[in-house]
């Protein structure tokens, strides 16, 4: 057979072509990706609404608040992840292509991030505007975002790969995910404060830091195990 | 070569076979038949490495697959009842993802004269959802030309294919085995293939 055709095709070649095709995929199914938006743009806007004009309040619940909003926003974009290459088979195709595994997962994450974590991300300090949160408190909030939400989507593989071809599986992905949410929660949202307070927030975000590169060693190979399992 | 030595799968409660024994060498086509239910797709998704055999053991190259896996899909590709085609991308799009992470050669025009050959001409640039049920296949079964893999483990490769299609996979395979490939093959139909050697398994 003649072999001379094959092209010596490198991890990040096999890296860049899953983003580039799940980004193209992400750009002709816009309102798939709108909705995660929308939807933290609207949870993170109805509270002011609801709680009343009282500045004060507003400003202590205003890092809790974004912060569970991009945890549950993240929740509900999760199913999309690996959901769809299963129905058509590509998913299998690709558990079954030359190339390892978990960096197949880390690009399909990576470019998951980029269409439903990084525009939370970005429009993070404008909703922050809402419940007066001061200069430093904005960019604290946005900075603990930019370095939390990858954490939330290497681990939400995890749980989007178990759960994959199961009945009921939304459910089942947030019992299974959100706990594990809990420590990037806490240590994203106690930054905000901690700079509010003038505490300052290098501990806090040191800490989420460290989460991310736990979850970038460990979330790819975790989440390619759940995905041979779930395929059997 | 492929080895199988005592395979036995098991489906719920139901053992559909056990006790399998076959090798397929160079130049073997392997048709495998048998009714409705009787284990043919779970033989094929354990022989390509995707389901774990209740028992026994498949190897390739005296080595078993399990301990390859990597180096085992570098030689070999699967077409299953999924065709692992994307709606939203084109024919095009989809078979240059496909050769990239097969490790193939994703030349522009080696794709485009892939698709020619399966008779896709002038529907390269179509997004994958307007294509009928065989032409989608057409695309996936185009993956075939390009990826220089030895076997090919390919469940029900004619389904919803036109009679033309099917002579052009029959073509297709018997090029396969001519130059020294490996073929393992589920179909209801009757395999035409003028070189190599055909064998059978009957799964009851």
């Amino acid at each position: 057979m003649n072999r001379a055709g094959s092209v010596d095709f490198s991890l990040w070649g096999a890296f860049r072509c899953i983003v580039a095709r799940d980004l193209t995929l992400a750009m002709r199914r816009r309102a798939d990706v709108l909705t995660t938006l929308f939807f933290f743009v609207i949870v993170v806007s109805l509270f002011p609404l609801g709680i009343g004009p009282e500045m004060a309040t507003l400003r202590i619940m205003a890092p809790g608040v974004v912060w569970v909003a991009a945890l549950l926003a993240s929740m509900l974009s999760l199913e999309r992840m690996f959901s769809a290459d299963y129905r058509d088979g590509t998913l299998e195709q690709m558990l079954l292509t030359p190339q390892p595994l978990p960096v197949l997962v880390l690009g399909k994450v990576f470019a998951h991030w980029l269409v439903s974590g990084l525009p939370l991300v970005l429009i993070a300090p404008l909703l922050g505007v809402q419940y007066d949160l001061p200069p430093e408190g904005l960019l604290i909030l946005a900075v603990s975002l930019l370095v939390g939400t990858p954490v939330l989507s290497l681990i939400g593989a995890i749980g989007a790969g178990l759960t994959l071809g199961v009945r009921g599986g939304g459910v089942l992905v947030s019992l299974l995910v959100l706990p594990l949410y809990i420590p990037v929660l806490i240590f994203g949202a106690g930054g905000v404060d901690a700079a509010m307070s003038g505490l300052g927030a290098q501990a806090h975000l040191s800490l989420l830091g460290a989460f991310l590169l736990g979850a970038l060693i460990l979330a790819p190979w975790a989440a390619g195990a759940a995905l041979r399992i779930s395929m059997e | 070569m492929l080895e199988v030595s005592n395979l036995e799968c098991v489906r719920g409660d139901r053992r559909l076979f056990a006790g399998m024994n076959f090798s397929v060498q160079p130049g073997e086509l392997l048709h495998v038949h048998g009714p409705n239910g009787s284990g043919k797709t779970s033989l094929l998704r354990m022989l390509c490495g995707l389901a774990a055999p209740a028992e026994g053991e498949i190897r390739w190259n005296g080595e078993s697959i399990r301990s390859l896996r990597e180096d085992y899909c570098k030689e070999m590709t699967y077409f299953g009842h999924l065709a692992g085609i994307k709606e939203e991308l084109t024919a095009l799009e989809n078979l240059r993802v496909a050769v990239q992470l097969a490790g193939g050669d994703s030349a522009e025009d080696g794709l485009l004269d892939a698709l020619d050959r399966m008779g896709l001409a002038g529907r390269e640039d179509l997004p994958a959802k307007v294509l009928s049920q065989g032409q989608k296949r057409r695309v996936a079964l185009a993956r075939l030309l390009l990826c220089p893999t030895r076997l090919w483990i390919l469940d029900e490769p004619f389904t919803a294919l036109d009679v033309t299609a099917v002579k052009m996979v029959q073509q297709l395979l018997s090029e396969h085995l001519h130059n020294g490939g490996m073929v393992v093959l589920t179909t209801h139909q009757e395999v035409d293939i003028p070189a190599g050697t055909v064998r059978r398994i009957h799964l009851n």
